[in-house]
Order: structure tokens, then C-alpha cells, then sequence
């Protein structure tokens, strides 16, 4: 009987499909009319699009004010000689990038890897132009080989995961002060903020502005939670006032009317108000964020810390707290990404950041205005794959942290 | 027994919520305290004022490309409410054509044809990933001002002609009596609406046929047509631009400003929304679907009865906020000179010395717009959840 069956069914089987190839094409590219019908459209399209465009780039296109100004688009007029502070911070970045590879691996093995590469292959371009000088190319290759160092010194004991946390810690200080330097000091003379410029801004201001924005944000979170009417009342309003404007709005309130409100005798450089303003603003969404993460936490979390006899500190510290952030870490790595992208704005009052040192290229010469859409879709780029990498981190990031799968 | 150990009051819970809310309250009012005593030293120092008399004055600055009719002798309050409507005409026209091409681009994302879905998924990645204002000056300055001398024209069918002053467009302008018509057209979208929710309540309520959607459909259609009979024939014309000379007569001009804002905002948006879109469309189960087919629904009964309304749940939130981003980017216009609310507010900061005022005014607007279309997008958004008991 079950011979039978099996023989009657095999009657019944569709014919052998074709191999995989074909399969696939006429599966995903030409099932019905219309499929093939989109799939001419659209292939026809994207040739001429693609031809047009790879003709452009390496025939018409004048890359000149991009190739002529590396140094202009990553420290601005950051003095020359000084550049070896930059480095400084560059060499420690890579020091910790290896110490922590050897640490936590995983996703952190990827950002070295990348991180190196792209360095290594700068230092090695096979080409020669006036800023890849020996030196700078020796320093170049020299931080990929730090990373491994690290990656190899980060295995022996003394260098414990508690250390590598509070360099990270001490990293951003260390940075600031590198870069800024000290008044009156012989060896790192003060380097005022008006000459720091393209990417070295961008970043300062987009790292700055997450990490300073971080703690006013969980307290603005908890504020909102907060069961003491003055308190939520104030966060709240805060936190909606600042979310309801644009950017450029409390940009321009704190480089314009913040002064009024000070004392005559404090004066705040320009990019120390932007920054300021790029924080508040931050901080307002950086506390929706994490008081999605605290309304995630179940609030049985709560009552089990009352049942051991927890006061209302260490029931926010120790449970609950700890818990919410873990929640909205890829949260807060997009937070991080609209907040790179939105540092652009800042050249609307005046700060010199990647964008706006492009615009000042391309308005300094008649020859590269004619190149302006090269300069934007190299400025483009690089925000792009800073953007893009940091999005797949976060979604790596994402799994292995096993959010909302327990 | 009466001799219960009270709690010290310095851990009794009441006294220290009480103590946190008085010392944040006066820590709040010490600041605003410090920053008003600044201020006043500054005001007096430099001879500024809080009063808002100089809305009466004239504005004396021109504003290009008002949205209704202006010129320099007005006022300053009327050069903002121009700034606002100019705001409000791009922010508006951008939601639309946002929302139209981010579920256009989600639905090529979802296609099954594998072509598309990349071509798709290559236009959300490029703009999710590229700062809104680099695009905008890629949009600005290399495309709509780098168009042609009018003499030179692009035409495009339509006719739409491109040239450095602007984009002209065929668009269709009411006569005289053409306002009965436009009432018609108004009547019959409510009337259609109206009878479409009544009818269909009905039909759930009693079982029987009510013809929804045919009724709904011909009130779409009678009101009009009576409107354009009552109005005398033909209700509108077409405006049609036409090169004469070194001019383009005719059409609705969009300058370049309005335009590059407009591409650059509709693009940035539309890649967000396709996402928001794709998710929302994702999200409903595959069951739902499948039971739908069992039950011998049509495929337009299938999307617009069983997937559409459990989607649109899942899309309507971050759908406000991506409207309220495209509102709040408008103010980028200050970057390439479109005149909306935060330019001409900036300008009469130049023009009237009254920055705490004006900037008083910018952000009570902004938060105004926010707050009004969080308000009405939260309604329906309660309106079509589920109703859980």
C-alpha cells in the first residue's frame, strides 16, 4: 500500500527543475509579464546611468581641489607643525583599538582590521604627492602595526579589562588636551579652536556632543519618570521644548543670544557654543531614547529590589539602569550617526568643520567652482562610509547583544 | 506599644521626594534668575529691548519668492507670517510627495523582482547615509543652478522648462466662477469619505449590501461635475508656460531656491519613509495574508482590507516623526537662501536688533507646527489601533 502511494506521488512531481542559475534569473528577474517588463526598464536605466556615470569620474571629472587639499580636509589650518599632536591622538586610538581587539573581540576585531587597512593602504598609495612625505607615510603604516602590538601586549596579564575601560575613559581628555594644549605651555602651545577645522572638527564635535550629552540625557530620562511632579514636569517640558525646533535654531540661539545671558566677562569661542548647542540638543533625544529603554525594563524588576530592602538609588543604579542602557545601545549608535551626520550644520554659523571647509575650497578659486559637485560627492562619501559602517556595527551589534531575543 | 521606632525624617521617603522637588524647583528658578540678571545688564548695557512694538514697523527688506503678496513697505509681522507660510507651502508639498515616493521606493524594496529591490535599496542607503545638507547643496548649487540661460531652456513633455530662474510647469488656474467648482471638488472628497464610513459602518452593523464603495465613488464624481456646470463650462484653464524671447510667460514658476529645497527635502525623506514603510508591511504576519487568500479575498481586497490597516498600525508613529523631521529641516533653506520662517526671522534679527523677540517668536512657531501635527497624527493614530479590553 505505502509503494503504491510513494509511486503515485512520484507521478505526480513537477518536472526536474533547471540548474540553479537559470533558476534564479527567471524566478527573481522574469516571472510574468510585468516582472520582465521591469526588469528591461530598469536595466536599461541603470546601464546608462552606470555608463554616464563612469565616463564622468575618471574622464571629465576634475578631482584637483580634493587631491591638492588631504590635509585642509582633515585638520583644516590646524597648524602644520603641529601636526604631530594629531598623530598622538591617531597612535593612542590604535593602542586602545588593540588592547580592547584582544579583550572583547568580535565586533571590535573588525573595527581594527578595518581601521588598520584603510590606514595601511594611505601610507603605501603608490603615488607621490607633496602631503604623503616619508614621514607622515612612516606614521601611516606605523598604526596598523601599533593595533597588532596592542593586540599582542593587550594578552599578557597586567593589562586587565578594568585598565583597558578607564583609558577609554581618559581617552577623550587626553585628546582634547593633545589637541587644544595648554596656555603658556612651551611643548604644547595652545592651538586656538578658530584654526581646527574639517573632519577633526566634525569628529570633536559629534564625539563631544554623545559623550557630554550622555549623562544629561539618563537624567533628563529619569527626570521624566520621575513620580515628583517639579521634577517630571521640568524634564518634560525641557525635553519637548528642545525636540520641537530645528538644530539650526539652537544653533544660532546660543552663537547669537546666548552672550547676552552671561556674565560680559565670559566669552565662549564659536566652537565651544556649537558644541554646547549640538549637546543640549542631543541630550533631549538621547533622553527619549533611554526612557525607551527604562519603560522596556518590567517593572518586577522594581519590586524585587524593594522586596531585598534596595533604597530608590541603588534600585535606578544597580537595577534598573544598567539594564535599560543595555537595551538601547544600538539606540543610541543611531543617535550617534544622525548626530555625525547633523555636525554639517555648524558651518551655517560659521565653524569650519569637513563640510565647510569643502564650501571654502570651492569658493576660493573660479577653477574649483566648476568642480564643486566633485568636492560634494568626495564629502558625501566619506560621510557615507563613516555613516554605513557604523549602521552595520550597530546591527551587529544588535545581535550579539541579544536585544529583545532573552 | 506606643513606643514605635519612628524612620528619621532624613530616610523617610515623603520629606525626601519633598526635599528633591524644592531643591531642583529652586535650582531651575537660581539659574533662570542668573541668566535674567545677565541679561538685563546686557539690555541696558547696550540699549536692547524685550518689547515686541517693532512688528508694527516696516520691515523694509524684500522677501524673493513670497507666498502672498508682499513688499517692503509691510510690516514685520507680516514679513514673518509670510516666513511661516513659506515654511508651511514647502513643509506641506514635501510631506506629500515624500510620502508618495518613500512608499513607491518601499514597495519596488519589497518587490519580488530582484532588479528593482537593489535599485530600491541603493537609493534609500545613499540618502539614509549622506548628511541632509550636503545633499541639498549637491541638488542646489550643482543641478538647479547650473541650469541653462532661459534662452536655452530644457524642455521636458509637459512643457516643463528648466532654466536658471527656475523650474515652469503647466498648471491649471481656476476662472471667475471657477471658485463652484472648487467647492464641488471640496464637497465631493468629504461627502465620499463621509458616506464611505456611514455605508460601511452599516454594512458591518446589519450584514446587509450598502454599496460603499460604488456610492462613495460617484459622490467623488457628482459633486464636481454639478460644481463645473453651475460654473459655466470650463472651471479652470492651463496655464501653459512658453518661451518668448529671453522670457518664459505663463506656467507656475518654482525658483530655484524653492526647488532645490524641495528635491533635495522630498529625497532625504522618502528614503526614511520607505523604510518606515517596508518595516510597517513586514511587520504583519504572514498568516494574515495566507488566511485572506484561503477566504477567496481579491488581491486589491487583500492589501487594502487585511495587510493596509494592520500595517498602517505599525507605521503611523515613526511616520509623525518623519514628517516632523521634514518641518524642522526646512530651516536649511538659510543655507542656500530660500526665504522660510528662521531666514526672514534671522534677517529681522539684522534689521531690528531684537534677537531675544524674534528668536522667541521662530521657536514658538516651530514648536507650534510640532506640537499641532504630533496632536492631530496621535488622534488618528489612536483612531485606527487596536481596541484591546
Amino acid at each position: 500500500m505505502a509503494e503504491t502511494l510513494t509511486q503515485q506521488q512520484d507521478s505526480y512531481l513537477p518536472p526536474p527543475a533547471p540548474p540553479g542559475a537559470i533558476k534564479w534569473i527567471r524566478d527573481n528577474l522574469f516571472k510574468g509579464w510585468l516582472n520582465t517588463l521591469l526588469t528591461l526598464i530598469s536595466a536599461v536605466g541603470l546601464y546608462f546611468a552606470i555608463s554616464r556615470s563612469l565616463i564622468w569620474f575618471f574622464a571629465q571629472a576634475d578631482w584637483t581641489p580634493i587631491i591638492n587639499f588631504p590635509i585642509l580636509f582633515s585638520v583644516g589650518q590646524y597648524p602644520r607643525e603641529e601636526l604631530w599632536r594629531i598623530g598622538g591622538v591617531l597612535s593612542a586610538l590604535a593602542l586602545l583599538l588593540g588592547f580592547s581587539w584582544s579583550h572583547w573581540g568580535g565586533l571590535l576585531r573588525g573595527v581594527s582590521l578595518y581601521a588598520g587597512a584603510m590606514f595601511l593602504v594611505l601610507g603605501a598609495l603608490p603615488v607621490s604627492h607633496p602631503a604623503l612625505t616619508p614621514s607622515m607615510r612612516v606614521f601611516l603604516i606605523s598604526l596598523p602595526a601599533t593595533i597588532l602590538l596592542a593586540f599582542w601586549i593587550g594578552r599578557w596579564r597586567f593589562v586587565s579589562k578594568r585598565m583597558v575601560m578607564a583609558l577609554w575613559l581618559v581617552y577623550p581628555f587626553f585628546s582634547l588636551l593633545l589637541i587644544r594644549g595648554l596656555a603658556g605651555s612651551a611643548v604644547l602651545e595652545l592651538v586656538s579652536t578658530t584654526l581646527w577645522g574639517g573632519l577633526l572638527v566634525t569628529f570633536v564635535l559629534s564625539i563631544g556632543g554623545i559623550v557630554i550629552c550622555f549623562p544629561i540625557g539618563v537624567a533628563l530620562a529619569l527626570g521624566r519618570r520621575s513620580k515628583l511632579p517639579v521634577v517630571s514636569a521640568i524634564s518634560t517640558f525641557f525635553i519637548e521644548t528642545i525636540r520641537g525646533v530645528p538644530l539650526i535654531t539652537l544653533l544660532f540661539l546660543f552663537s547669537v543670544v546666548l552672550a547676552l545671558f552671561l556674565p560680559p566677562d565670559a566669552r565662549l569661542d564659536r566652537l565651544l557654543r556649537a558644541l554646547i548647542a549640538m549637546t543640549i540638543f542631543s541630550a533631549a533625544y538621547m533622553a527619549e531614547n533611554v526612557r525607551g529603554g527604562l519603560q522596556a525594563i518590567p517593572p518586577g524588576q522594581e519590586e524585587a529590589a524593594k522586596a531585598l530592602g534596595m533604597n530608590g538609588v541603588q534600585i535606578t543604579a544597580l537595577i534598573v539602569l544598567p539594564q535599560a542602557l543595555r537595551i538601547v545601545i544600538p539606540t543610541i549608535v543611531g543617535q550617534f550617526i544622525t548626530l555625525f551626520k547633523d555636525t554639517t550644520l555648524v558651518y551655517i554659523v560659521g565653524v569650519n568643520d569637513f563640510l565647510g571647509i569643502g564650501r571654502s575650497i570651492v569658493n576660493s578659486n573660479p577653477a574649483y567652482l566648476q568642480a564643486q559637485l566633485e568636492v560634494y560627492l568626495f564629502i558625501a562619501a566619506i560621510y557615507w562610509i563613516f555613516s554605513y559602517l557604523m549602521s552595520l556595527a550597530s546591527r551587529r551589534l544588535e545581535t550579539s547583544l541579544g536585544v529583545g531575543k532573552r | 506599644m506606643s513606643k514605635v521606632k519612628q524612620i528619621p525624617f532624613y530616610r523617610d521617603e515623603r520629606y525626601l521626594s519633598a526635599a528633591a522637588q524644592v531643591v531642583s524647583g529652586l535650582l531651575v528658578v537660581a539659574l533662570l534668575w542668573w541668566l535674567g540678571v545677565n541679561f538685563v545688564r546686557a539690555a541696558e548695557a547696550r540699549n536692547l529691548s524685550l518689547s515686541f512694538g517693532f512688528l508694527d514697523r516696516p520691515a523694509g527688506f524684500p522677501i524673493s519668492d513670497p507666498a502672498i503678496p508682499y513688499t517692503t513697505n509691510d510690516s514685520f509681522g507680516y514679513a514673518f507670517l509670510v516666513g511661516v507660510l513659506n515654511t508651511l507651502r514647502v513643509a506641506v508639498a514635501g510631506v506629500v510627495a515624500a510620502t508618495v515616493l518613500g512608499t513607491m521606493v518601499a514597495l519596488a524594496r519589497l518587490s519580488s523582482n530582484w532588479l528593482l529591490s537593489k535599485i530600491a535599496l541603493a537609493f534609500i542607503e545613499f540618502h539614509r547615509n549622506i548628511p541632509l545638507l550636503v545633499l541639498l547643496f549637491i541638488w542646489y548649487f550643482t543641478v538647479f543652478r547650473e541650469l541653462p540661460a532661459v534662452g536655452e531652456s530644457i524642455v521636458l513633455p509637459g512643457p516643463i522648462y528648466l532654466n536658471q530662474r527656475g523650474v515652469y510647469f503647466t498648471w491649471p488656474r481656476l476662472i471667475e466662477t471657477g471658485w463652484v467648482f472648487a467647492a464641488g471638488l471640496v464637497l465631493g472628497i468629504l461627502a465620499s469619505i463621509a458616506l464611505w464610513n456611514i455605508l460601511r459602518a452599516r454594512r458591518e452593523l446589519t450584514g446587509k449590501k450598502t454599496y460603499f464603495v460604488e456610492v462613495s465613488i460617484a459622490a467623488l464624481f457628482v459633486f464636481p461635475l454639478v460644481g463645473w456646470i453651475l460654473s459655466g463650462g470650463e472651471p479652470f484653464r492651463f496655464d501653459v508656460p512658453s518661451l518668448q524671447g529671453f522670457n518664459i510667460r505663463g506656467g507656475l514658476r518654482l525658483t530655484p531656491e524653492f526647488a532645490g529645497l524641495f528635491v533635495a527635502l522630498v529625497t532625504y525623506t522618502a528614503a526614511f519613509i520607505a523604510e518606515v514603510v517596508r518595516s510597517g508591511i513586514q511587520a504583519v504576519d504572514r498568516g494574515q495574508l495566507e488566511a485572506a487568500r484561503a477566504l477567496g479575498l481579491s488581491g486589491f481586497h487583500v492589501m487594502s482590507f487585511v495587510i493596509f490597516p494592520q500595517a498602517l498600525r505599525v507605521i503611523i508613529p515613526p511616520m509623525i516623526s518623519q514628517y516632523l523631521n521634514l518641518t524642522k529641516n526646512t530651516s536649511l533653506a538659510l543655507a542656500i537662501g530660500y526665504q522660510e520662517l528662521f531666514s526672514v526671522g534671522k534677517i529681522a534679527i539684522n534689521q531690528a536688533g531684537r534677537a531675544v523677540p524674534v528668536f522667541l517668536m521662530v521657536m514658538a512657531v516651530y514648536l507650534m507646527i510640532s506640537l499641532i501635527t504630533a496632536l492631530v497624527l496621535n488622534l488618528y493614530n489612536r483612531r485606527i489601533q487596536f481596541v484591546t479590553r
